[in-house]
Parts: structure tokens; sequence; C-alpha cells
């Protein structure tokens, strides 16, 4: 029999390490240490400084792409482009922004050899923060109570709204939340978050207590493959987790088991808990990606970006039984020093070559 | 009252309860407090032992005893089996 591992060629977005980190930078380590397969990595980037772009030992080319505004037909445009150079196997996606896109082309990428493992539409759209509280009703999860709102009336102007105390989540459709104490912080919040991302505004009680992640993998036949646990030890002025650590609460994979085996739900995601005072752990929000603390998934023993490419490839694949309990992430920011040419060229034609430097 | 099975606990007092992923470190007669109620040795033999080598009457002792328990519990790391 022989030994020798396959080689794929591997396109990875969401290489901007930063405060809000994107989750491209630790799938590419986790790929890297891959025992079944070695792999070349192609960076697929919206802004040029990006920092995995400048990442010489972990990505090996870089492209810009066109955001997701610009429309599917302009990133296929572009993904032949860079597919006819670099011959890619396999695309993880790393945006929420950006599942739509791929999810609409996997398809035509399909035609083009070019493996993806997402959601469906459906799976996708259904666990939409303005979808989630009736999605978790159906399938079980707690959500805390919620509502959607294209005014602020839509909330001021209940009938039951004494049925409503402060503090208050005011959260954007995709993206920015805000705890309101009162009816003036509400006000100023609510505007400023239509105006960024739109309506509706999703309106959801304050649950107080400790915040958990858990990582997750579904199968192609709804079977949960992975989920570690994290309890969120340092968080960030925007609420991203700095250090955190795996835990052992079972109670917790199973509300990954039942996502997974009620939604069909098919590739990466995370969930967002808390657990409030009275024990229940609450789902605030499910991901629809890998989430950028993966790493420390791999560290204790998931590889979930290997998984995802051999479930992608059609590779037989099995769940993960165990992980270690107690390891922990610090994330680290870290300057690194770059040429102004090499920054400049990259600029000018849009393509990056990391091998040659 | 019994220590949760799962609770680590370092020699240098670094405690660590894996479900709830909290963390806490002791002073030295926190650990050895720690470590007789792992033992499920009984309160009147802790006081007993503490009061025995260091500078502290009994009943001084046994209030922080009890305030120590309810914290272990409150903490989801002793129970009262």
């Amino acid at each position: 029999m022989s030994d020798v591992k396959p080689y794929y060629t591997i396109a990875v977005t969401g290489l901007n390490a930063v405060d809000n980190p994107g989750p491209g930078v630790p799938v590419v380590r986790s790929l890297k240490e891959a025992t079944s397969f070695s792999c070349r990595i192609v960076g697929l980037c919206y802004e040029l400084m990006e920092p995995g772009a400048y990442m010489h030992d972990l990505v090996d080319v870089c492209y810009q792409v066109p955001y997701p505004s610009a429309g599917t037909e302009a990133l296929l445009s572009r993904l032949d482009y860079i597919n006819d150079k670099e011959h890619i196997d396999v695309i993880i996606p790393n945006f929420d922004a950006e599942l739509f896109s791929y999810i609409k082309l996997e398809n035509e990428l399909s035609k083009r050899h070019i493996a993806l493992f997402l959601p469906t539409l459906e799976q996708f759209e259904a666990r939409q923060k303005f979808n989630l509280h009736d999605f978790g009703k159906r399938i079980g999860l707690e959500v805390p109570r919620s509502i959607n709102c294209d005014t602020m009336d839509d909330f001021l102007g209940k009938s039951d709204r004494s049925e409503w105390s402060y503090p208050l989540v005011v959260k954007g459709r995709f993206y920015e939340a805000y705890v309101v104490h009162d009816d003036g912080q509400f006000v100023a919040n609510f505007g400023k978050i239509a105006a960024q991302w739109g309506t509706p505004v999703i309106v959801q009680q304050f649950v107080e207590g400790s915040e958990f992640n858990v990582i997750g993998f579904g199968s192609a036949d709804s079977k949960l493959l992975a989920a570690v646990p994290m309890r969120k030890q340092f968080i960030t002025d925007k609420g991203k987790a700095w250090a955190g650590i795996t835990v052992s609460d079972s109670r917790l994979v199973d509300m990954a088991r039942r996502f997974v085996e009620a939604s069909g739900w098919r590739g990466g995601f995370e969930l967002e808990l808390m657990r409030g005072r009275d024990g229940n752990a609450y789902v605030l929000e499910i991901n629809p990606r890998i989430p950028a603390w993966v790493y420390l998934a791999t560290a204790a023993g998931q590889n979930i970006p290997e998984l995802l490419v051999n479930a992608a490839l059609g590779k037989e694949v099995k769940a993960f039984d165990k992980y270690d309990v107690g390891k922990m992430f610090v994330r680290c920011s870290w300057d690194m020093i770059v040429d102004q040419e090499e920054f400049g060229a990259f600029s000018v034609s849009g393509e990056k070559d990391n091998r040659q430097k | 009252m019994k220590i949760n099975a799962n609770i680590a606990i370092s020699q240098s007092g670094y405690i660590f309860n894996p479900q709830t992923g909290e963390s806490f470190s002791l002073n030295p007669i926190g650990v050895e407090v720690i470590r007789m109620l792992q033992e499920e040795k009984p309160k009147e033999t802790i006081v007993a032992s503490i009061v025995d080598r260091y500078d502290v009457t009994a009943s001084a002792f046994a209030c922080d005893l009890d305030d120590f328990v309810s914290l272990l519990k409150q903490y989801e790391m002793l129970t009262d089996e």
C-alpha cells in the first residue's frame, strides 16, 4: 500500500487576521497540519492588506477577488481566471457575507472540478439572526426572546411592552450588536444599526451569564462529525474571544448534535451560547461557517478544516469522538514587516506569489 | 460533601473546572483544605487538622470553612452527596 499522501490545492478566504479576525489564517494553519493530505494554499483576498496575504510560510499565492456586492458572475469570472492558473481542488469560504454567492455557485464550480462543502440556501437562511428565534423553537434549542423590528415603534409601541425589561440587545441583521439599558440608548443604537445594516433590527432580551461557543461540523447525511465547546476567557470590546479554553460540557455538544440532526446542516458552523444564571444555555447566534478560533479545536484533536476538505472531495470521513479538555488559546497581534515593493506589486496586479520571496 | 471527580487541582493551587471552564487560585491553606475535602474528610476532622497546626481558633476556622464550602458549591465544584 502506498503511503504517499494526496496533494491538494485549496483556496481560502478570510485572511484578515485583524482585531475582529476572519477564520482564514487558522484554517490554513489547520490544513498545513493535516495528516491525510498535503496542500498548497491559494489565498483569496478582498483587501490588499489582509495580513494572511503576507504570511509566506502559510499562503503560497494570493489573488484579489471582487466583493460579494459585485455579484456572482463577477466572482465566477475571477475564480475562472484563478483556476486556470492554480487548478483549485477545494474552496473554503470563511465569511458569512460571501456564503450566499458560493452556495449559488456550487454547481458551476463543481463543473470545473472545484469542490465546496456548504449548507443549502434554505439551511443558511433558517439560522439567520432574524429567523433564529423561530428556528430555535422548531428544533428545540432555547433562544432568548426576540422580535424583528422594521421601526423603533415596533418595539416601543408594543402592547406587551411591560413584559420586556432592560437590558436588551439591539442587533443588526448581519453584524453589530449593542446592549442597551434605557429608551434613550435603545433609540440611539436602533437608529445607528438600521442606518448601517438596514432592517429588520433584532431586539432581544439580554441574558446574563457566561459565554460559550461550540465549533462543529455536519456531514452530508446530517450527522455531527466534530464538536468542541469553548468558554471565552478574554473578550474584546467587539465581543470577540481573545482567549478561550476547551470544556467538557456534554450538554453543549448535544445542542450542536440537535442543530445538525434537525436542520441537516452540511459543513462547519459555530453556536454562540450564553449559559444564564438559571443554568440553561441560550443560543445567541449560529454562524454558518468555521469560526476564527478553529485552531484551538485542531490543537485539541479535531482538525475540522481537514475534515471539511475530505468531505468536500467525497473521501471517507469519520466522526471525532474526543478532544482535549483544558486546552487554551491566547490570541496575539504581531507586526509583520513588509517590503513596500511587495505591497505595490500586489496592488497593481491583484496577484501575489509568496513562493518567490 | 464531595469534590466533583473531574475537578483538576494542581500542586501549586490552581483549580480547573473542566465543565464550566472556570479556573481559580488557592493559597496553601486552601489547597490543604480542598485536598481534605477530596478525601471526603468530615468538617470536624478538617477543623481539627487546621487548628492543630495553625494559630486559629476552632470557631473562627469553622466559619471560614463554611464560607469556603459555600463558594465551592456556588462554583459547582462541591456537591452534598
